[in-house]
């Protein structure tokens, strides 16, 4: 069985070390906050301006003067911290945020990712994307396998515009996790109950399959 | 004391033309200064550039001066939640400059702070790099970007004196307090202005001296974008 957008985000949250800052970009990788594994201390960073994010509020006290970067309302946990914009950015730039999560429309086999823009069809920018991806030294990006049209978002060379080069680490997609290395997609894991055939048929780039590849533990 | 109180918004709005180029702070609908974007709506000023990290949305926010078309270029990082937007950009009648948000954070502080451009590892390789300067650092490439400044930087805070003086609250901080720095006349309006001496000098955020002028805003709609909660267990 293919993972579904939580399971995924569930996968993402066992790569989690303890005591570290974490940006999680919007869809799949905001739903990593909900899978914290026990005993480990995460502070989630959002680039608007928040360190100390916490869970959505209760119905009746959402604050318009507290969202996340994806515009939802938020609260925040004991320790938290507001600052500006470019605060946020020097946190990220500067690398004191130790990981980041972030959807994607496709990755190549060197680490480029593309999410920001379908020439004539589709722009809506890159948002802080391109400084996550520039400046992180731990990116694993979270999105499904292949697109609408079921074509492959693992790509040899990107078809779109590029947010960022030879950045992603990791790739945890609904059939596997994909770790990014200098000779191109390594097969981790599969999905419970995905086969290698499958995965090689939604790939359109190479994959290095050394050995078993085990199912992932959910 | 430099007293920055304008009676109404007419006066904080005062010297405002065509063609001139605004920066305007918040983050989403969060932060916006929704009094001076409604009474900019109102005027016959178009042609403008607008430097605001997105475009409001249809019916409120920058999207009130989209619709009217006074806006002549935006520059921005993310513009997905306006469709008249999207509508202007793809149709070609509308200019827009993409940047990422890090970088139009900092090119707003650094025109505030008096550096002309600095260096920075984000969009390297992309579109975002095109005719820029590329150096490396630390065995890293990096690209030039230069400073913003702007005619005119709208601001919004929770709290303000009369010397200008501004706190903001939660997240609607953002980009409000480097637009500030950024204005050659800089208009802070705030939820609840008070007399100087009254904020603790030690909680406040932007100096007044970045602010020319503060009024108090008549209403603030504060509308959320994304309402999102969880239910009690």
């Amino acid at each position: 069985m293919a993972l579904d957008k939580n399971q995924i985000a569930q996968r993402i949250a066992q790569e989690l070390q303890h005591k570290t800052y974490v940006n999680l970009g919007i869809g799949i990788p905001t739903l990593v906050a909900n899978y914290i594994p026990q005993g480990i201390d995460i502070e989630f960073q959002s680039e608007n301006g928040v360190l100390g994010m916490g869970p959505f509020p209760f119905n009746g006290e959402e604050d318009p003067d507290l969202i996340n970067a994806g515009k939802q309302t938020i609260t925040t946990l004991p320790g938290a911290v507001l600052f500006d914009s470019a605060t946020s950015f020097a946190m990220i730039r500067g690398k004191h945020v130790q990981l980041t999560v972030l959807g994607a429309m496709e990755v190549s086999e060197n680490g480029d990712i593309a999410n920001w823009k379908i020439p004539g069809k589709m722009v809506k920018g890159m948002g802080g994307a391109m400084d996550l991806v520039a400046s992180a030294d731990n990116i694993i990006v979270a999105m499904m396998h292949t697109n609408r049209q079921g074509e492959s978002k693992i790509l040899k060379r990107c078809t779109l515009p590029i947010t960022g080069v030879n950045c992603v680490k990791k790739i945890v997609t609904n059939l596997s996790v994909l770790e990014v290395t200098e000779n191109g997609f390594k097969l981790l894991e599969r999905a419970p109950g995905v086969s290698l055939e499958e995965i090689k048929t939604a790939t359109e780039a190479d994959l290095i399959i050394e050995g078993e590849i085990p199912e992932m533990k959910l | 004391m430099i007293n920055k109180v304008v009676n109404n918004i007419e006066e904080a709005l005062q010297g405002v033309e065509s063609n001139m180029t605004f920066m305007v702070g918040g983050f989403g609908l969060s932060g916006i200064p929704e009094n001076a974007i409604e009474a900019l709506s109102k005027k016959d000023i178009f042609g403008l550039t607008c430097i605001s990290n997105n475009a409001g949305v249809d019916d409120f926010g920058l999207g009130l001066l989209l619709k009217r078309k006074q806006i002549k270029k935006m520059i921005s990082s993310y513009v997905g939640e306006n469709a008249e937007f999207e509508r202007q950009m793809l149709s070609g009648e509308l200019d827009v400059d993409l940047i990422p948000q890090g970088s139009l954070a900092e090119r707003c502080r650094a025109g505030g702070a008096g550096i002309p451009a600095f260096f920075t590892p984000a969009g390297f390789g992309t579109e975002v790099a095109e005719g820029k300067e590329v150096r490396e650092y630390n065995g890293k490439p990096h690209i030039l970007e230069s400073a913003l400044t702007a005619d005119f930087a709208f601001v919004k805070a929770w709290k303000g004196d009369t010397a200008g003086n501004l706190i903001f609250k939660g997240t609607a901080r953002n980009f409000n307090p480097l637009m500030a720095m950024a204005g050659k006349i800089t208009v802070a309006e705030v939820e609840e202005l008070v007399e100087a001496g009254e904020l603790d000098p030690n909680q406040i955020h932007t100096p007044g001296i970045f602010v020319q002028r503060i009024f108090q805003g008549d209403k603030y709609e504060k509308r959320i974008e994304q309402r999102t909660v969880r239910t009690k267990e």
